[in-house]
């Protein structure tokens, strides 16, 4: 059998798979967002039936709706921030952690690095709910919150249905991606590097500004663009977490396809969310590579 | 090394605690006997039996173990097939077509596949799952088995065609016994994946076709109970057991993807 | 007729050759060695020779057939790889067990044969163990007996030896040697260690940027080398470049650059005009505070510049009038040495004889 046989033979199918069920939805979920809505949801017929008060065909309707009105740009820059202050919160975390684990004996870093991963396996929704448990009113922890705060005078400040909660929730479920390829960038760190540098008399912040961050930056932003990229388009956490004001992207899109029935308008905020995600992705790799 | 080891102790521990505190939390509160989540009451297992006698709750958990069966086994042959031929040849579109639906946020599959099976009258429902869940399950499996073939010494392969094998039967005596424990831990991974996947599910799911985690958010959206936390637990060891099974199979397998 | 025929055989990688129209003829029985630096294309003209790569031009004949296009399992040829490339799921007799299945060996002929395999290595109740939970020699045993087991007409040998210590290395080299006459079969071994294809191989092709430099017996190889870069390669050597003044009857006079004449025989290359180069082995040069005056034809005044201690001999860098650097060798126990080494500054004497060099024409 030839070469190129045996290569279609063997990626053939995989790649048929994802061709019907992944480039062909996403290239069909471009097209419904030129579609009409249809009078009962969904998309309206692309070829018309003749009916005058039938619409049919393509239209920019949509897309002048996204861009005619401020508060889905707004919105947008929203989920942004939020995908940015998970970002941020999810490194300040995950750093410390990484450098423990790196800098603990050999035999136990596997441990570690397993028990970081281990949350990450149980189920989304379940990790979403314990910090429902946690930040309910009737909660130790929000009781204990609002006795500090009401110390000066503060509160009681409902924690459970708040940006707070839906910016824990966030960190809390990403934390795990930010952790990964910080430590796997950390752990090839040669460790002589260190103590050449505390020969020459810096001190340990300043080893750690200078050698490790520094050399740690690819891991960041590996580790940035994992978290980044699908805090960006989530829905269930602001969904439970959050309050009614709270919605994100991914909530307006949901409620495109399930609620309001509009299709046309969610595959319009779907196409901009993924370009948006290849951009991230496209950059962090271009960050990356520059290094 | 002693740089600073009790800062760098404090901080990590705390994360620890930060990632551990939650999942303790829904755990003991199974046990509690009280409707709320709130104040220790007593132990009871009473939450336990009201789950076993869940209608809904258990003909989601049936569901769930279906669609993971049959999206983690399909998933396992295409992922397989995949990794090989992503390590073996030089291909251009399948690794895009493998990893863009992980990298991408699940949402979008999640609708796009809507829009698909609404056009093309797939009903929604335990098929038009798999096939979603298979999609994205692919692009799992392929890399693990992916990184399982680079950490393989080429020369064996060579080594087997060099003492008489073809092609064909060095693949089958020497590379597929070598790649099979990261093939399992695909297959496990795939299996997890598929059991706990709410977004893509949420939008690909019928109305006969609910899911456990479309059950545990329509219990968390609607009326929480310690029902919730039972089924938490059990879910928590049933991966608890998978992963141990996979790492032991694997080692290392879920760390760096 | 050769057992094995590579004629004309080219291997370009882009526009960068690789092997460079190569041709040999190896016998049966031959233990052939390919010698060279680190990328002069060793491995590449080996993987053709297995069938794992393909030639750009040229042929190999196994046999007198013409190997084009069968595979490597289709070739009566096997290799032992440098990385042993021992299966790590199968135990040392499943592993050896392999080429015989695959050659569909019936099975209760199976059994006995690894036997005699192990035995021919040497290491008899191993059998059940796992290549992990082998040594590394023991590791390189398992790997020569699964490659001899079903008899094949030639082994390939890539670098076997590199990742043993030096010990063990030079056990498993007259274990080859015996191995080798035993079972008769052609060895073709590649290796950059210039010593080791010196004490092996019944012949040697020195090989450099993806060409055959030299084709010969060790010895010839030696003390004969064809040209500088073999001079050079093959063991220490001084090169002293020449003009060649007087030739009769192969007897020279070469006038070497910035030293003056000297005398020569053998030289038949050597046209009196032309220029050439003079290689002569450190150890061939007779060193002494004062030489005695029966010995030597050239000698010439000098002082020890510095010198380095290896155990059994120590090499001499001496600076001769005019600022030419010898290497000289002694033996740390040539008879009448002084138990005293001479140190950097002595005043010394160097020479050789008329037949211990060997001209190199341009
Ligand atoms: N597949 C390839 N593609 C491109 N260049 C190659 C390839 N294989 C070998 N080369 C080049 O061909 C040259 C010869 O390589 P080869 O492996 O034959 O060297 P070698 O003599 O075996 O060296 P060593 O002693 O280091 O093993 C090298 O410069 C190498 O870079
Ligand atoms: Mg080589």
């Amino acid at each position: 059998m030839s070469t190129r046989a045996q290569k279609w033979l063997v990626s053939g199918p995989p790649l048929v798979y994802l061709l019907v069920f992944f480039a062909i939805p996403t290239l069909i979920m471009l097209l419904a967002s030129f579609q009409y809505p249809g009078e009962y949801g969904g998309l309206a017929p692309l070829f018309g039936t003749g009916d005058p008060d039938e619409l049919s065909g393509l239209t920019f309707e949509s897309y002048q709706r996204f861009f005619g009105d401020a508060i889905y740009l707004g919105l947008f820059f929203k989920s942004f921030l939020y995908a940015t202050a998970t970002t941020l919160f999810c490194l300040l975390l995950a750093y410390p952690l990484a450098l423990l684990i790196t800098r603990s004996p050999k035999k136990y870093r596997d441990l570690l690095v397993l028990l970081v991963i281990l949350p990450f396996w149980s189920n989304f929704l379940i990790r979403i709910y314990a910090w429902m448990i946690i930040l309910g009113p009737q909660s130790l922890f929000a009781k204990g919150f609002n006795g500090f705060v009401g110390l000066f005078g503060i509160g009681p400040l409902p924690l459970l249905f708040s940006p707070i909660a839906v910016l824990i929730g966030l960190v809390y479920v990403h934390l795990p991606f930010m952790v990964l390829p910080l430590y796997a960038n950390l752990e090839k760190h040669d460790p002589a590097l260190l103590d050449a540098a505390q020969d020459l008399g810096a001190s340990s912040w300043r080893r750690f500004w200078r050698i490790t961050f520094p050399l740690s930056l690819p891991g960041v932003y590996a580790g940035s663009a994992l978290v980044f990229i699908p805090a960006l388009g989530i829905f269930a956490i602001p969904d439970i977490l959050g309050g009614t004001d709270g919605i994100l992207v991914g909530n307006l899109i949901k409620q495109q396809f399930l609620d309001s029935r509009d299709w046309p308008f969610g595959s319009v905020l779907s196409m901009i969310l993924t370009l948006l995600a290849i951009l991230f992705v496209g950059l962090a790799a271009w960050f990356a590579r520059r290094k | 090394m002693k740089r600073k080891p009790w800062l760098l102790w404090t901080a990590g521990s705390l994360v620890y605690l930060f990632l551990y505190l939650p999942l303790v939390i829904v755990v003991v509160y199974s046990f509690n006997d009280s409707r709320l989540n709130a104040e220790w009451v007593g132990f009871t297992l009473k939450w336990y039996d009201v789950l076993f006698h869940d209608e809904q709750m258990l003909s989601a958990a049936w569901n769930s173990l279906v669609i993971g069966l049959m999206a983690s086994v399909v998933s396992t042959v295409l992922g397989t097939m995949a990794g090989y031929a992503m390590y073996r040849y030089d291909l251009k579109l399948l690794p895009v077509l493998v990893l863009t639906p992980i990298a991408i946020p699940e949402i979008l599959l999640g609708v796009s596949l809507l829009i698909f099976f609404v056009m093309l009258n797939i009903s929604l429902g335990m098929l038009s799952i798999v096939l979603a869940h298979i999609a994205f399950c692919v692009g799992f499996v392929a890399i693990v088995v992916r990184s399982r073939l680079s950490g393989m010494d080429e020369s064996l392969v060579e080594a087997a065609r060099d003492l008489g094998a073809t092609q064909w039967v060095a693949f089958r005596r020497v590379t597929l016994p070598l790649i099979m424990p990261g093939i399992i831990a695909g297959a496990l991974m795939a299996f997890t994946l598929s059991i706990d996947d709410f977004v893509i599910t949420f939008f690909t799911a019928g109305v006969d076709s609910t899911t456990l985690p479309l059950q545990i958010y329509s219990m968390i959206k609607i009326a929480v109970t310690p029902e919730v936390n039972a089924i938490s637990t059990l879910l928590m060891l049933l991966t608890l057991v998978l992963i141990v099974v996979a790492t032991r199979l694997a080692p290392g397998v879920f760390r760096g993807e | 007729m050769a057992l094995l025929e590579i004629r004309n055989v080219t291997r370009r990688f882009g526009d960068f050759t690789a092997v460079d129209d190569v041709s040999l003829s190896i016998g049966a029985a031959e233990f052939f060695t390919l010698l060279g630096p680190s990328g002069c294309g060793k491995t590449t003209l080996l993987r053709m020779i297995a069938g794992f790569d393909q030639p750009d031009g040229g042929q190999i004949l196994l046999d007198g057939r013409d190997m084009a296009g069968v595979p490597p399992e289709g070739r009566n040829i096997h290799t032992v790889f440098q990385s042993y490339a021992l299966f790590p799921h199968m135990t040392v007799e499943q592993n050896i067990a392999f080429p015989l299945q695959m050659a569909k060996c019936p099975d209760d002929q199976i059994k006995p044969r690894v036997r005699e395999a192990l035995e021919d290595v040497s290491l008899q109740g191993k059998e059940k163990r796992y290549p992990n939970e082998l040594s590394g020699g023991q590791k390189q045993r398992v790997a020569l007996a699964r490659a001899l087991v079903n008899r094949p007409k030639l082994l390939l040998l890539d670098e076997p030896l590199a990742a043993l210590d030096a010990k063990l290395k030079e056990r498993m080299q007259l274990e080859l040697i015996s191995l080798q006459k035993e079972i008769g079969v052609t060895f073709v071994y590649v290796t950059h260690d210039q010593e080791e294809a010196l004490a092996l191989s019944h012949r040697i092709a020195v090989m450099n940027l993806g060409r055959v430099e030299q084709l010969d017996q060790p010895a010839q190889i030696y003390s004969f080398p064809k040209n500088r870069f073999v001079a050079d390669f093959i063991g220490e050597c001084n090169i002293l470049e020449c003009g060649v003044a007087t030739n009769v009857d192969g007897v020279a006079t070469l006038e070497l650059d910035g030293l003056g004449s000297v005398q020569a025989t053998g030289a038949n290359g050597a046209t009196p005009g032309s220029r050439g180069a003079l290689a002569l082995r450190p150890e061939k040069i007779a060193i002494a505070r004062d030489l005695p005056p029966t010995d030597c034809v050239n000698r010439f005044n000098g002082k020890v510049h510095d010198y380095l201690y290896t155990g059994d001999v120590t090499l001499y860098i001496v600076e001769v009038q005019s600022g030419h650097r010898l290497e000289v060798m002694l033996p740390n126990n040539a008879v009448g040495r002084s138990s005293k080494f001479f140190e950097p500054g002595d005043a010394v004497q160097v020479g050789w004889r008329d037949d211990a060099g060997h001209y190199l024409a341009d």
